[in-house]
């Protein structure tokens, strides 16, 4: 039930926004949400968008994973 | 899709598997709260991947199984009552509950509705205006801004006849009940992830100040559960107990402030009482008396019959993390997804439906492995 998926705003009207998921396009509130531009990624739960995907900080993630990675080929 | 896909990296997944291989001394027990994750771990067979000596609990995070059949029964006394319309999210339609599920009632001529969003509840009571539509609202922190969001834009657009049943409950008050039961021996939690959207990595302080465990926010990605396992891993080798963000492109330390103000304006904390761990002092969210005019406690006058608990059901067990679907004597025949006995089996997040879908054969195949039967393969055509 505390399912959420993120998806790319393609539209802001007001406080509801068109998020596309996967190539669906979803209305979503925007009631709950920190404030977003269009483009940005948003989770979406339950119809309401309820965070601002920070994207640096899923690249930052990444690169750490692949850290750990390059430290495993070296030891 | 993007921000999911780059999260299944198999090769990553190897790296992180490799590194807790390397860092893995002694054997813990670590509790994913909620769910979700427990779903992750099985469908990717997660369990199977890393070290044996690391065990992975399932806790009580999910929101259907948690809900106690009183409140289960009391949902149904609300689909009886005549001029009701009853919402809720599709999880919660096929549990049973003392003596009846909302199904069951719903094929009995209830009308009871599924809905993907409370404002889809919210356009039932405008179309329907001379009937009360009464959301039952089940649900933890990422859930029930939803439901107080909901509650406000009733009030702003004049919406009288919709009303929620709120049996909402909180997080970290059931992870420190769990903690201050003697039975259980852990070692680390894996938070939930999109709980912590809402209300940040704060709450979970106590654990790691008061009981010295690590906590590690997760996402729900391979990688991300991985990564927190190894996280968890690294820090108890460290004797660290701190509490740390593994998803950080969705978690921020202070929550979203905005949801957090929606959930306060409308609720306040009260006692629920929990499947599996009882009353829990200030662990559930009730609808503040300025908006008693949504609240369905209000206006509802219900006979609820005591409830009664299922001969031989392990959920309560289970929630707690002190058994596993396997200990249960209905698991996988008495009680299937098809023939639910207890709600973790209904509920598509619950920890035997999951064991159910994705572990069975696993453990059956482990089972004639240990007697020395080489399982067969099925010749083609």
């Amino acid at each position: 039930m505390c399912l959420a998926i993120p998806g790319r705003v393609i539209e802001i009207d007001g406080d509801q926004a068109e998020v596309e998921i996967g190539g669906i396009i979803r209305r979503a509130s925007l009631a709950l949400c920190p404030p977003v531009r269009v483009g940005q990624y948003v989770l979406l739960h339950a119809g309401f968008a309820i965070q601002v995907v920070d994207e640096e900080e899923a690249q930052e993630t990444l690169r750490l994973l692949q850290e750990i990675g390059d430290i495993g080929e070296i030891s | 899709m993007k921000l999911v896909s780059e999260f299944r990296d198999p090769q990553l997944a190897a790296h992180l598997i490799k590194a807790m291989y390397r860092t893995s001394r002694r054997a813990v027990s670590l509790m994913e709260v909620c769910g979700t994750h427990t779903v992750a771990i099985s469908k990717n067979g997660l369990r199977q991947m890393i070290p044996s000596p690391i065990s992975l609990l399932s806790g009580p995070g999910c929101p259907v199984c948690v809900t106690s059949n009183r409140d289960l029964d009391k949902a149904i006394a609300v689909a009886r009552q005549p001029g009701v319309i009853l919402a809720t999210f599709g999880d919660m339609m096929r549990v049973p509950g003392s003596y009846s599920s909302l199904s069951k009632e719903r094929a009995e001529g209830c009308d009871v509705r599924v809905v993907y969003s409370t404002m889809d509840a919210l356009r039932i009571a405008e179309a329907n205006p001379h009937q009360k539509v009464v959301f039952y609202g089940v649900g933890f922190e990422t859930t029930s801004p939803t439901i107080a969001a909901s509650i406000l834009e009733a009030k702003k657009r004049g919406i009288t006849n919709y009303l929620v049943l709120s049996v909402h409950k909180l997080i970290p008050p059931a992870m420190k009940a769990l903690l201050d039961s003697p039975e259980l021996n852990l070692h680390g939690f894996i938070c939930p992830g999109h709980v912590s959207v809402i209300i940040g990595s704060r709450p979970y302080q106590f654990i790691s100040e008061q009981y010295h465990l690590p906590c590690v926010i997760s996402g729900f990605e391979p990688l991300d559960i991985l990564q927190s396992i190894l996280m968890l891993v690294q820090a108890l080798e460290t004797g660290q107990a701190a509490v740390h963000i593994q998803y950080r492109r969705g978690v921020r330390e202070e929550g979203n402030p905005v949801a957090l103000r929606t959930l306060d304006q409308v609720f306040e904390v009260g006692d629920a009482e929990w499947r599996g761990l009882g009353l829990i002092p200030e662990s559930g969210l009730k609808i503040r008396r300025k908006y008693r005019s949504w609240d369905a406690e209000e206006f509802l006058d219900l006979d609820v019959p005591a409830p009664r608990k299922a001969p031989g059901c392990l959920c309560g067990d289970i929630l707690r993390g002190i058994k596993n679907p396997f200990d249960c004597p209905l698991f996988g025949g008495k009680c299937t997804p098809e023939s639910p006995v207890g709600p973790c089996m209904v509920s598509s997040e619950g920890t035997c439906a999951a064991y159910y879908r994705y572990e069975r054969y696993r453990v059956q195949d482990e089972d004639r492995g240990r007697r020395g039967e080489v399982p067969q393969l099925k010749p083609a055509g």
